[in-house]
């Protein structure tokens, strides 16, 4: 396996002159202050999502993966470079950024599944109560969950609790819809119905995607384009957008799984790694 | 070596033991107004047996004397009376203390300097007994309402204060993300995420400052007994004591009780059953 599989830099992104990109992560470098020291997160990371991209950011523990996404998410400020989202720079969060968290305390105890898919949509103005409303049954039947419609959250399956929370994403239409691990704390045979449900979903709205995981089998599952990141702090080791026809081919699956093993650990694959 | 069998279980049909109605005793057992009922009339019966057996009216008066003095006095509108008096400042004061912290809890929720305050000023003033403002109250606003309602205020302001304080900063990580996520402003993130999410501690909160409320009311009309004539339930208990009426004595204690039930019955547990135990808050 020393054939050179990816090209050793970046090539230019297909891109007309003057166009911005839906997101743009520039030079960023984040930082957080614990009690002790200062901790760098990540450090001139770059990329750029465009509409339609299911994107992922993949990499071990500790190269800042989800410190990049709440950034976008607006919850973090960069201590060096800018992110944009349809080329206005990111201040605080907002609804144009629905977040998927991997908590299943994320849906509102105190609102039905109903009432938890409606509440952005009203509460941020952008649609009326009974588009709203209408908008949240939609989006009910589309994940599944029509049985659950008016249960509490308490009463739902980590799964299904999953499943609302990627509802009540859809359902506002957001610019960009972030996912930080949804799947991670789900048993592995709920993750995988998941993985295919998200997929199908996609492949009826064709929303952009910007997911973290940890996973590489995930990655490559749900990715249209991966950016790998190295730990310590985080930096880009390689951006795969060359994915078409990889996933769904298990043979080529498990080659490109054990080039990005590689990529970011240095060195080989071993056995049930991931 | 082992081998491969096969059960002739029908995979589609459903049998008798598959869900079985829950004995009648048990079913009995899980009813909590069943439970309480049956604590309150054995400790009735306790009372009768005591007080019939020590058969001194003027220490212990059997329940059924006491139940005769709470029915004569329900009767002749002396009871409601005080009971109206007595509810109308404790309702006044227990706004207003409610008030006064949900002010107090709102800027410290959203300012690192009314944290401060709010801290501060609980850590400082919570520990101080109602009852000992009296005196002070008493020069301030003289012989009157205006006194029982500032002790009141104070007696309810800091609990209901510190424990909505400390339910905000319980609620957790990921809800305060999406909260900021759907881009509310300042005063509907408070309103639709911490309070709902808080809810629970400010719930606990809203009771004890109800229960600070009655002790101090009470305790207060003790001290300082009636002015112009309109004392509350305090005033009662007090003037049956100095009458040596102790069986009414003991009905102004039941009334005192009785209210404190209903109240906790009717008001506090409806809210709890429709938030909290609904909302899966809370266990049953």
């Amino acid at each position: 396996m020393d054939a050179p599989v990816f090209p050793s830099s970046a090539p230019a992104t297909p891109r007309a002159q003057g166009t911005d990109p839906l997101l743009g992560v520039n030079d960023v470098t984040l930082c957080y202050t614990t009690t002790e020291q200062i901790v760098t997160a990540t450090w001139r990371v770059q990329f750029e999502v465009e509409a339609g991209d299911r994107f992922i950011l993949l990499g071990p523990s500790g190269c800042g993966k989800s410190s990049l996404l709440k950034a976008v998410g607006g919850y973090m400020a960069p201590t060096e470079g800018q992110i944009t989202l349809k080329g206005r720079q990111i201040s605080k969060p907002g609804p144009d950024r629905m977040m998927v968290f991997q908590e299943f305390d994320q849906l509102l105890p105190w609102k039905t599944v109903k009432q938890n898919i409606m509440f952005p949509m009203v509460a941020s103005g952008k649609y009326g109560r009974a588009e709203a409303a209408d908008r949240a049954d939609v989006y009910i039947d589309k994940v599944n969950l029509s049985r659950a419609r008016d249960s509490f959250p308490h009463t739902l399956s980590g799964g299904m609790k999953q499943r609302v929370a990627i509802a009540r994403g859809m359902a506002m239409e957001p610019d960009i819809l972030l996912m930080d691990e949804p799947f991670a704390a789900l048993d592995s045979l709920t993750r995988g119905q998941m993985q295919d449900e998200l997929m199908g979903l996609w492949e009826e709205t064709k929303f952009t995607l910007l997911f973290v995981t940890h996973s590489i089998t995930e990655a490559l599952k749900i990715g249209s384009r991966i950016l790998l990141l190295s730990a310590h702090p985080g930096r880009v080791r390689a951006e795969l957008n060359e994915l078409d026809g990889v996933r769904g081919d298990p043979v080529r699956t498990k080659e490109m799984e054990a080039q990005i093993y590689s990529l970011l650990f240095g060195q080989d694959i071993h056995e049930d790694a991931e | 070596m082992r081998t491969n069998f096969i059960t002739d279980i029908d995979p589609n049909e459903t049998l008798d033991i598959a869900a079985r109605p829950v004995p009648l005793l048990q079913r009995l057992y899980a009813n909590s107004a069943l439970r309480r009922l049956l604590v309150v009339v054995v400790l009735g019966a306790a009372w009768q047996i005591y007080g019939t057996w020590l058969n001194n009216p003027l220490l212990v008066p059997t329940l059924t004397d006491t139940m005769r003095a709470f029915v004569t006095d329900m009767g002749s509108g002396i009871i409601p009376q005080k009971v109206m008096i007595s509810m109308r400042i404790l309702l006044t004061g227990y706004v207003l203390g409610i008030l006064v912290a949900a002010i107090l809890t709102g800027l410290a929720a959203t300012s690192l300097m009314g944290n401060s305050l709010l801290e501060t000023l609980t850590a400082m003033l919570n520990p101080l007994p109602a009852i000992a403002l009296l005196p002070l109250a008493l020069l301030w606003f003289g012989l009157g309402e205006g006194s029982l309602v500032f002790v009141l205020l104070h007696s309810v302001t800091w609990v209901v204060a510190m424990n909505t304080h400390s339910g905000f900063q319980s609620v957790s990580q990921t809800l305060r993300m999406v909260g900021h996520n759907y881009g509310l402003n300042p005063i509907s993130y408070v309103l639709k995420i911490l309070v709902p999410a808080a809810f629970p501690s400010i719930l606990s909160g809203l009771k004890i400052g109800w229960a600070f409320a009655w002790r101090t009311l009470v305790a207060a009309e003790l001290v300082f007994g009636a002015s112009s004539g309109k004392g509350g339930l305090g005033w009662y208990i007090f003037e049956n004591k100095n009458e040596l009426e102790i069986a009414n004595v003991f009905a102004g204690l039941l009334t005192v009780i009785f209210i404190g039930l209903i109240i906790d019955s009717l008001v506090f547990r409806q809210i709890e059953t429709r938030t909290l135990r609904r909302w899966g808050m809370q266990a049953h």
